[in-house]
């Protein structure tokens, strides 16, 4: 297989974006929830108003070159290949009759059709890029507009089937990787002031245990009642202050006898990961998270961090599945996930 | 709104009773609430359900909003019906989600004191949309020249004042 090719095909677009204050931001999202006057919300719609749906908003969205992918036309294998993308939720999968998604030519950004709203304009940036993700989700909205009556009233705003969304149905979200507070032991005590501001976290631990999570996301939970430009301000200034928490711990790290348990640690983990023969995405996950640090931090040189990045993607079952080309059992699995790794790490090295 | 039984801390559990037509109100704190037992908060008992998810939490809330006994009030019963696609607002407490968008017209007493809850506030200041939201754009713009209007008043610039003045005039003859 022509592995350079094939994966620059299934990893998701936006990855290759320039990534702003990435050795801490992972990425940055926007969700914008909207739905149509006259038609229920997709739980209490019928099939007619579905496909309605899903025929205005491509209609609407002619001259923009999106693509639409109907979920009840394609298998189970290649709709858990979008989740993995970031381009559908895994809430679409439950019912994927009349479902589908509306992806633009670089897939940078998703919008799905008939999820919990009739629409969920998704953009998707590396780094810390909030403005650049509610820049250009805005744009799109803006092109549904034109097209479509949407659900709106003057005082509640845009009208959603959950009323958590409602007013802006904006979610805006940023994912960090928090590798150096969390061995200081002080991820807690740092983000436990976010819900006092009106912001959530949550730990995202991939398929592994507490201890592989150094990944988390911040997002608003308030969406009524305060302006686009606020709820994204807010965020960047929080994500901010959490940088510089991270960066110092990183300093001190690396200023400490800590330092060679530190490099032994990456060192170890990169090593694992570049020479095992069987892997599970679990492990691989661990070990990415400690590389992905060491390549940070500059104890890993060999490696470039876009090059860790991709690999996040590149461990998911569904990508590798398409990767080799075929449904594996989860012991093909774990034996071509370390071939690719390998060779992923090899490709671009000197 | 103040607790009614220890007048020290803000109401935040309201229970409406209806017994034999009659309707009593009670508003108190989350502590006085837990000691008089009527702690709606029993009613939770999410935390414990293995499918445990947003929206049972916000059914959840709901139910600590209206207290258990609300279900009888006949406010609830026969009013709360959406017309459009016929959601009462029993299903929402059950599921979390509305029927359609003129629900939150149907509910709007109802899911004030929610939106008030989650959000902390009740009204949109956000984006509005172009054409959907045509006069409602139009009201938004001439809120925020009074706002400047007044500012320019503060500053005796009376020359912008008045090209401000003629702004919201204009506006005001497209909302006609």
């Amino acid at each position: 297989m022509d592995h350079k090719k094939k994966m620059k095909e299934l990893l998701p677009g936006w990855l290759h974006r320039p990534a702003p204050e990435g050795d801490v931001v992972v990425s940055s999202r926007i969700r914008l929830a909207r739905n149509l006057q006259g038609y229920s919300f997709p739980h209490q719609a019928d099939e007619q108003a579905l496909e309605s749906v899903i025929a205005k908003v491509e209609r609407a969205l002619k001259k923009s070159a999106f693509t639409l992918k109907r979920l009840d036309g394609i298998g189970q294998s290649d709709r858990l290949l979008l989740v993995e993308q970031y381009l559908i939720s895994p809430d679409l999968l439950k019912n994927p009759a009349h479902r589908g998604v509306m992806v633009n030519s670089d897939q940078t950004v998703a919008i799905m059709l008939n999820e919990e709203d009739h629409i969920r304009i998704q953009s998707i940036h590396p780094g810390l890029a909030l403005q650049e993700a509610w820049d250009e989700a805005n744009r799109f909205d803006d092109v549904l507009e034109a097209e479509l009556d949407y659900a709106y009233a003057e005082k509640a705003g845009y009208l959603t089937t959950c009323p958590t969304n409602v007013g802006t149905g904006l979610r805006a979200s940023v994912m960090l990787h928090l590798p150096a507070l969390q061995m200081v032991d002080q991820v807690k005590k740092v983000l436990s002031v976010l819900p006092h501001v009106g912001l959530s976290v949550r730990g995202i631990y991939g398929e592994g245990t507490e201890s592989t999570g150094n990944l988390y996301q911040i997002s608003n939970q308030v969406t009524l009642g305060l302006t686009e430009d606020e709820i994204i301000g807010k965020i960047i200034s929080v994500t901010k202050q959490v940088m510089d928490q991270e960066r110092s711990a990183r300093e001190a790290l690396l200023a400490k006898e800590s330092r060679l348990q530190l490099e032994d640690r990456v060192r170890r983990a990169y090593g694992l990961l570049s020479e095992a023969r069987l892997i599970s995405s679990e492990e691989a996950f661990k070990l990415w998270n400690n590389v992905l640090l060491g390549v940070k931090l500059g104890l890993i040189p060999e490696v470039s961090v876009e090059q860790v990045n991709e690999l996040f993607f590149l461990i998911r079952p569904a990508i590798l599945q398409h990767i080799v080309g075929k449904d594996l059992t989860p012991h093909e699995r774990d034996y071509y996930r370390a071939e690719v790794i390998r060779k992923h790490l090899q490709t671009k090295r000197g | 709104m103040w607790c009614e039984r220890c007048k020290q801390r803000p109401a935040t559990v309201h229970v409406t009773k209806v017994v034999n037509n009659h309707k009593t109100e009670t508003h108190l704190c989350a502590t006085c609430a837990q000691e008089s037992g009527v702690d709606a908060g029993k009613e939770l008992g999410f935390l414990f359900e293995p499918n445990f998810s947003f929206h049972n939490l916000l059914a959840s809330l709901l139910e600590n909003e209206f207290g258990p006994q609300s279900a009888i009030s006949p406010y609830q019963t026969k009013i709360e019906k959406c017309a459009t696609c016929g959601l009462t607002f029993t299903d929402f407490r059950k599921i979390g989600l509305l029927g359609c968008a003129d629900c939150y017209q149907a509910f709007d007493k109802s899911l004030g004191p929610l939106l008030r809850r989650v959000h902390g506030h009740l009204s949109h200041t956000g984006k509005v949309p172009k054409r959907t939201g045509g006069k409602v754009r139009i009201k938004k713009e001439i809120a925020d020249l009074r706002r400047k209007l007044q500012e320019a008043i503060g500053r005796e610039a009376y020359e912008e004042a008045a090209q401000i003045r003629d702004e919201i005039r204009a506006k005001e003859e497209e909302l006609k």
